[in-house]
């Protein structure tokens, strides 16, 4: 699978919860093409924000190999995941995770300030900031902007580094129909626009119709829908 | 606070070394064994007054005597027509010089301070005294009484203080204090200049022990204050560190944005004690003139600046580094 730019093979991952075990995964495989918006689906306690921490960087495997855009991400150190973070995987959460005190423009500074990343955004990414309808409001604080304007603003942060994924864990569970929609449009968009290849855990499933492709979580194992 | 205390300190001493230039004297001599600067009661046999008129040059010599009267308040008993002869006259806001034994003059801080008037009462050393007049500042001291009066009440007739001697050419000054020694061997004897270099800091252990304390007390209140900020802010802002660090934020990158915040705020709060100093120096000047002058003293601003900013780096170590190695999934859980 050349085109694949994630590869997950045999992933498992065990939790320490007090003096017991949680085997959060099981042995995971999954390809998922570049340029791909891939859709999990399963129930709370099923693995799918684990897989989604472990494919962020955020957490190291137990076992098994993870290989995004070639890098394997088994074998990394922390410093080497945090670098990782920078440039290669953005996130999309469902509390937004705005930093309050930052304007929009500032939250999505400090990101590619963190990247090492100076001068003006380039024309793909103020296209995005057009699609996104968050390009005239780049001075505002994130309290004056609605629940489905500061998930756009996190969406643009997500994406300001050009990163390989878009690793987006139930962008829309805070947010009404009206919204939710708007911002699944734009995940599209951007997935259709310019090739993002996209990861969306979600428990909703007309959030998951979205998706080119969804897959299913079960007990820690993966299971195609 | 430093501040404050510094410019107390210099302040006082500034105050003190002014009055003293306003006697106008040009040679001052003090008791045998004591310091150039600090209160001296009356131990110098008035002869001595007398002696050191006549000698050449000389075109005035007058004895004060000093008594304190609490704290570092003191009430000083002059030859008032020499004195005022010496200095170039009193000027007086209101009433006249002393004519009766149990009146006092008074300056214009201590009368502002204590709400006198001419005509009104002060009790120095359990008696009763009579304000005759209220002069302008910068003679010598804020309370004066007759002389012969002040050595009578504390037993001291026939002594002073210190001699205050004025030239009829200031260019005299050195051979004249050299004569003056050859027979008052064990006397300290300063030029007015001389002694006006003592008026600092460094020559009064006491104080310079003292703003060390307030110096060490500072860096100390600093680092615990910054210390409790910075570590309730830290556990405030756990998420938002969480979020930094799911960016690809590194440790080092937390850390320097916590550094810099706390050395921001540590200039703001310089700058801030700064204007407070000016603050505090009115208040002493409009609410106890007589007890207490502040300067602004602007050699101790960067002193001031350099103790905060290390007083916040040292208390905001612990806590950015504690942030800085938080566990990027358990920040971005915390609520």
């Amino acid at each position: 699978m050349t085109d694949a730019i994630i590869e997950i093979r045999g992933l498992r991952k065990t939790f320490r919860s007090g003096e017991v075990d949680v085997h959060a995964l099981r042995g995971v495989d999954l390809a998922v093409k570049r340029g791909e918006f891939l859709a999990v689906v399963g129930p709370s306690g099923s693995g799918k924000s684990t897989l989604f921490h472990i494919l962020g960087g955020l957490t190291p495997a137990a076992a098994g190999s993870i290989v995004i855009d070639g890098k394997d991400l088994s074998h990394l150190s922390d410093v080497e995941r945090t670098n990782l973070r920078k440039t290669a995987v953005g996130f999309v959460f469902q509390k937004y995770n705005l930093l309050p005190t930052l304007t929009v423009g500032g939250n999505i500074e400090i990101a590619r300030d963190i990247a090492n990343r100076k001068g003006p955004f380039d024309a793909q990414f103020q296209e995005v900031l057009r699609v996104l309808g968050i390009d005239g409001k780049l001075d505002r604080k994130p309290r004056q902007l609605s629940g489905g304007e500061q998930q756009r603003v996190a969406i643009a942060r997500a994406v300001v580094n050009h990163p390989s994924i878009l690793l987006a864990d139930e962008p829309t569970g805070n947010l009404d129909t009206e919204n939710s929609n708007a911002v699944l449009d734009l995940l599209r968009n951007l997935n259709r626009k310019i090739g993002q290849t996209i990861l969306m855990i979600t428990h909703n499933p007309e959030a998951a119709a979205f998706a080119d492709r969804i897959v299913r979580m079960r007990d820690g194992h993966l299971e195609d829908a | 606070m430093m501040l404050t205390l510094v410019g107390v300190g210099e302040g006082m001493l500034a105050d003190q070394e002014s009055r003293t230039r306003g006697v106008g004297a040009d040679i001052i001599i003090r008791p045998a064994g004591s310091s150039a600067i600090g209160i001296t009661p009356p131990s110098i046999n008035e002869r001595l007054v007398t002696w050191a008129s006549e000698q050449k040059h000389v075109k005035l010599a007058t004895g004060v005597a000093i008594q304190p009267i609490g704290g570092v308040s003191t009430v000083h008993g002059v030859d008032y027509q020499t004195l005022a002869t010496m200095s170039g006259g009193f000027q007086y806001i209101s009433g006249a010089p002393f004519r009766e034994a149990q009146e006092a003059i008074i300056d214009e801080y201590y009368a502002k301070e204590k709400k006198l008037k001419v005509g009104s009462t002060i009790k120095i050393l359990n008696k009763d005294w009579i304000v005759s007049g209220i002069f302008r500042g910068g003679k010598l001291t804020r309370m004066m009484l007759p002389i012969r009066v002040l050595q009578d009440m504390t037993a001291n007739t026939g002594k002073v203080s210190v001699i205050y001697v004025k030239l009829d050419d200031s260019s005299h000054t050195q051979a004249v204090i050299d004569e003056f020694k050859k027979t008052l061997v064990d006397y300290p004897i300063y030029s007015m200049d001389e002694l006006a270099s003592q008026f600092s800091v460094n020559n009064v252990p006491e104080l310079k022990a003292f703003i060390g304390v307030v110096v060490t007390l500072s860096v100390l209140f600093g680092f615990l204050v910054v210390f409790l900020a910075m570590y309730t802010a830290i556990l405030e802002r756990t998420r938002e560190i969480g979020i930094l660090k799911a960016l690809g934020a590194s440790p080092g990158y937390v850390l320097g944005i916590l550094l810099r915040e706390t050395l921001l705020l540590a200039l703001l709060g310089s700058v801030a004690g700064i204007l407070m100093s000016y603050g505090t120096k009115w208040l002493l000047a409009t609410f106890i003139p007589a007890s207490m002058t502040q300067s602004i003293v602007y050699s101790w601003w960067p002193i001031a600046a350099g103790v905060t900013m290390l007083g916040a780096v040292l208390g905001v170590l612990y806590p950015a580094m504690k942030a800085a190695r938080q566990d990027a999934l358990e920040s971005l859980s915390y609520d």
